[in-house]
């Protein structure tokens, strides 16, 4: 595998759109190249040489190329935008929408991400080791077909609306979540530490694992007995968990929720 | 600008020119018979036609624009940047006010009617109207549930009914009589809708044959340039089509006042619907165009179904909410006082579904079953079918029958099996494409100077990239459908505003409305009650309520001489 390093130079104040770091972009592209493609900030157009050193060896197909980023980039969005195939890795933070409509391949950030990360991504994996913001693979504002595959893990905790309009695909968060969790969720596994309220407002599908306990469920659940060590949606959990239906404010729910006792 | 477009294949059916190679001669925004000193544009190998004209489409207006509000998903695509000329643009079914000039633009159309204005929603409207660059525009404007209209109708008193829609196309700008769903959104504020032609509507006590047959008297009384346009109850219902073919016979003995149909029967590909059940969901197509084919007074627009995403939007909002109570989308509906009741929701056409497969047969059926090119207007409703830049795709579905069954092989069998699609040889020429995308467009809409291409017709013209002599559509269906998406050459009065495909002038189109004037005592007696309603049930004062000229883009009253009193 090929290595491109983009190295952060000196940031703007504000958000810098760059949807040009992905793989599926930077392959069959040289280093000169890929310096002059376009990012924007404000009202403006500039290159992303501007913003990043590029080194490296590039690769002629984005599943050959490895682009890392060498260290913070607070206020860069829409990292790995479309990705079909092929790594990137952030060693530190990045802004809203890493991984945004990615279809492919794999993306490690060593930091926290912002809002919108991994929105309706159809497959791949995005790894977060810090937090996630707001929205984690959720649907764009007004889509109502959310995330329909692929894989989200994050290590820290994440926002509100945690896999909103969930559609399919794999969202898993280890600390806790803000409220509506799995909001409008249709299909799916949503698995989270702990939640506060609202887990899986208006869901009709899917599955969601709540590990470290909810403070308020919604009266639209009905509980349905406990269950043991159970597989759900192909993975399996240990321990005992009391397992209900819902949300049966909507029409033929179907969704069941999980949370361990 | 003088210009001459030399030696292009013409296709001008008002004037029966079909095909000859000939030259096109302008001069001050007008066709004149020859010029002298003009620059020259090579048309050879070229198809040229007038500009196209759109008859029915929801391009500007309250509800255009909740649809852009509850879509922020549809404004990801078609993002266009800002260039030296446009402004930045987007939107797929909801696209922006100036990305619906551009697109029109570049399909060679240079005038536009919004479908379906509530007089309310006037000033929006027009608001609307004004940033759509490069088009000559107009608004129907809906008067089928207006308290107004009902009451005057209820009581016989037509005169004075027709002494109110004169004042109303005034006071709104609009150009023509809308009539949507008639009696069905008044019943719709009562949580109700009409479901036959002699339902009777609540307090008002009318019925929509009432309404229907008052306001084509109404229309012809004041000798309007365009008939009564007309969207009939149960769109979008199975088994509606015994509903339109009981409408249509509304218009029988109803002489127009002028040189045109006595009714247009819109977006008719919604109410050809047989069967008794979505799963035995139907064409009845054909007995549609067997009814329009023997009536000469009554003609219809298509609303083409193309397979996509998009929104649907009607003024019609018992027929939103049903649509919506099946899908489970997001919707809106809208109270507009005392005139009407829109709705709005998303729809897929998805080529699996049994329902849309047929639906999209159905148009197609209706434009090839249909004899007279002239009667039947091509139109996808815009966005309800499809989103007008995709009239390309259906042009190369009517001039080919192997291109309609390459596309039935990818969608549900229920196409095959339940339309009359499979057994149609019938393939436009350029010739009918012609009538069917804008001479009889205009002349459904009376536009004596647009639609043919005869000396002082307006200099509205289309150039389009194809070689008759050398293309058979039949079989290079992806070429017609490229080449009639973006023109060689768009000229709005006499100005290349296109040229091949890109726009490279941007200019402002006029704002046609129609000013009818009735006799001033009959005035004074309409002013009488307008004053007493007004302050009793709407919202706004009487003298707030009209648009003024100087919200239109180059505004252009069409005087009318009325038949009243």
């Amino acid at each position: 595998m090929r290595e491109v390093v983009l190295t952060p130079k000196e940031q703007p104040p504000y958000g810098l759109i760059a949807e040009c770091i992905s793989c599926d972009v930077f392959a069959g592209r040289s280093i000169e190249e890929i310096e002059a493609l376009p990012v924007y900030y404000g009202n403006r157009q500039g290159k992303l040489g501007d913003f990043f050193d590029v080194a490296g060896e590039p690769a002629d197909k984005a599943g050959e190329l490895r682009i890392i980023i060498e260290g913070d980039v607070t206020k860069t969005r829409w990292i790995g935008r479309d990705m079909s195939a092929g790594e990137i890795v952030i060693k530190g933070s990045a802004d809203m929408y890493v991984g945004a409509w990615m279809s492919g391949g794999r993306i490690v950030v060593e930091g926290d991400v912002g809002t919108f990360s991994g929105m309706q991504m159809r497959g791949g994996e995005l790894h977060v080791k810090g937090s996630a913001g707001d929205y984690l693979g959720c649907s764009y504002r007004g889509e109502w077909r959310g995330m329909s595959g692929g894989r989200i893990v994050v290590e820290g905790n994440a926002g509100a609306e945690v896999g909103q309009n969930l559609n399919g695909g794999r969202i898993f968060v280890r600390g806790s979540v803000d409220t509506f969790a799995g909001v409008r969720m249709k299909k799916g596994l949503l698995v989270v530490g702990s939640a506060i309220d609202r887990v899986g407002a208006q869901m009709t599908g899917g599955a969601i694992v709540v590990l470290n306990g909810v403070q308020r469920l919604l009266p639209g659940f009905d509980p349905a007995g406990d269950v043991e060590n159970p597989e759900i949606e192909g993975e399996s959990f240990e321990g005992v968990f009391r397992k209900y239906t819902g949300d049966h404010a909507e029409r033929n729910a179907r969704g069941v929720l999980y949370i361990k006792v | 600008m003088r210009l001459i477009l030399r030696n292009g294949f013409v296709y001008d059916p008002l004037n029966g020119i079909n095909g000859e190679k000939m030259d096109i001669c302008i001069e001050n925004g007008k066709i004149v018979e020859d010029v002298k000193d003009a620059k020259v544009i090579d048309c050879s190998g070229k198809v040229v036609m007038p500009g196209g004209v759109e008859i029915h489409s929801h391009i500007a207006g309250g509800k255009v624009n909740t649809g852009r509000i509850m879509r922020p998903e549809d404004h990801l695509k078609n993002v266009m940047p800002k260039t030296r000329l446009t402004r930045a643009a987007n939107g797929y079914s909801t696209p922006s006010t100036f990305l619906t000039g551009y697109l029109y633009a570049k399909l060679g159309y240079t005038t536009a009617f919004t479908a379906a204005m509530p007089p309310l929603m006037a000033r929006h409207t027009h608001e609307e109207l004004h940033d759509i660059p490069m088009l000559d525009k107009g608004a129907l404007t809906l008067m089928g549930n207006n308290w107004f209209v009902m009451r005057y109708l209820k009581r016989g008193d037509v005169e004075l009914a027709a002494a109110f829609a004169a004042w109303l196309l005034r006071a709104a700008k609009g150009y023509a009589i809308k009539v949507v769903n008639p009696g069905g959104g008044e019943a719709w504020g009562w949580g109700r809708d009409v479901r036959n032609l002699d339902d009777p509507v609540p307090h008002f006590d009318i019925t929509p044959r009432e309404i229907i047959t008052g306001l084509t008297r109404v229309n012809e009384m004041l000798s309007l340039p365009h008939s009564i346009h007309l969207h009939a109850n149960n769109l979008g219902r199975v088994g509606n089509y015994l509903t339109t073919l009981e409408t249509m016979e509304l218009a029988n003995g109803t002489k127009p006042a002028r040189e045109r149909q006595v009714v247009q029967l819109t977006h008719v590909q919604f109410h050809s619907y047989g069967g008794d059940s979505w799963r035995t969901f139907a064409s009845e197509a054909e007995s549609i165009a067997k009814a329009v084919n023997s009536k000469d007074n009554v003609i219809v627009d298509v609303g083409q179904v193309v397979f996509g995403d998009t929104t649907t939007m009607t003024a019609d909002g018992p027929m939103e909410y049903y649509l919506s109570s099946l899908t489970g989308l997001k919707w809106s509906n809208r109270n507009i006082e005392l005139e009407t009741s829109p709705g709005v929701t998303p729809f897929i056409y998805s080529k699996r579904s049994p329902v849309a497969a047929v639906q999209w047969a159905i148009g197609l059926e209706l434009a090839l079953h249909i004899k007279d090119p002239l009667k039947v207007l091509l139109t996808t409703d815009h966005p309800n079918g499809a989103p007008f830049f995709r009239y390309p795709t259906i042009i190369a579905w009517l001039m080919s029958s192997r291109y309609r069954e390459e596309t039935m092989k990818e969608v549900h069998g229920a196409a095959q099996r339940n339309t009359t699609l499979a057994t149609i040889d019938r393939e436009y020429d350029f010739y009918e494409i012609a009538a069917v995308t804008r001479a009889g467009q205009a002349k459904s809409l009376g536009l004596a100077e647009k639609g043919h291409l005869g000396a002082g017709a307006d200099a509205d013209v289309a150039v389009y990239d194809i070689n008759p002599e050398e293309v058979d559509p039949s079989r290079d269906y992806k070429l017609v459908e490229e080449r009639f998406s973006a023109t060689s050459y768009t000229i709005k009065d006499g100005e290349i505003v296109v040229k091949d495909g890109e726009i490279v002038k941007v200019v402002n189109g006029r704002t046609l409305y129609v000013d009818a004037k009735v006799d001033s005592e009959l005035e004074r007696e309409l002013e009488r009650d307008l004053d007493y309603y007004f302050k009793r049930f709407y919202s706004v004062n009487l003298a707030n309520y009209p648009v003024q000229e100087v919200y239109l883009t180059r505004p252009t009253p069409i005087e009318v001489k009325t038949n009243v009193r």
